[in-house]
């Protein structure tokens, strides 16, 4: 079992839990069984064709899952998982 | 709502001053309950946006995200929000920020110009992602 910490926009999805108890031998595997547990969080990590949304970012002992296998990266026993989103904006008028 | 001392609403407004013309960000660190969020500290950050687009664009990298959350943690806190400047624009969300914007953070955005930084508003996005905008009430530092 590992902790997940969720962010707090995507808390309400998870009934106001901040860290989260999950199980999985992969990334992928675990936010499948996340979203799962918690069917209202799956259209905010995943988009229609199943891929992570682009402004969520998975975080495995502070290093982003894109260095490593991304959603397939192995999770061992004491790894500490973090859902990080990207904040962007702007006028951006041109 | 979104309660926040005067004191760290000076805060934002210079910092936005300290960036113009370019767009300035940071985060709100503060506490909250149900749709009462408190700001406690702010959290200022480095634009990552190229240079030549800082004028109309802001980015917080998620290593910058998680390194705020890790100091929120530290401090009992949690991250509520959002702040950036508009340059020379209203204190309103483009559509570059609806398009971006996630759920439940507090967005404050300051209007400013070459005179100074004029208002700070702020905005949360419904569930249909249209922002709506969330009333301030500033608090006055001397009875905190």
């Amino acid at each position: 079992m590992n902790l997940l910490t969720i962010p707090t926009p995507l808390r309400p999805y998870t009934e106001g839990q901040k860290d989260v108890l999950v199980e999985g031998e992969t990334v992928g595997m675990i936010l499948k069984d996340l979203a799962k547990r918690y069917p209202n969080l799956y259209q905010h990590l995943f988009d229609k064709n199943g891929d992570l949304r682009p402004y969520v970012n998975i975080f495995i002992n502070q290093e982003d899952i894109r260095t490593h296998d991304g959603e397939n990266t192995i999770v061992t026993e004491g790894d500490r998982l973090m859902i990080v989103p990207s904040i962007a904006g702007g006028l951006r008028l041109e | 709502m979104l309660s926040i001392s005067d004191k760290l609403l000076q805060e934002i407004m210079h910092h936005a001053e300290f960036h113009y013309p370019e767009e300035g960000a940071g985060l709100l660190l503060g506490q909250f309950r149900g749709d009462f969020r408190t700001a406690v500290q702010l959290l200022p950050l480095k634009n990552q946006v190229q240079a030549s687009s800082r004028h109309n664009r802001y980015r917080i990298e998620p290593e910058d995200m998680i390194r705020a959350e890790l100091k929120a943690e530290e401090l009992g806190l949690d991250i509520i929000g959002v702040f950036h400047s508009h340059p020379n624009h209203p204190a309103v969300p483009s559509e570059f920020d609806r398009e971006r914007a996630l759920p439940w953070y507090s967005y404050v955005i300051t209007q400013i110009d070459g005179t100074g930084a004029l208002e700070s508003r702020s905005w949360r996005l419904s569930d249909d992602r249209q922002f709506l905008e969330e009333e301030i009430f500033i608090q006055s530092s001397e009875v905190l």
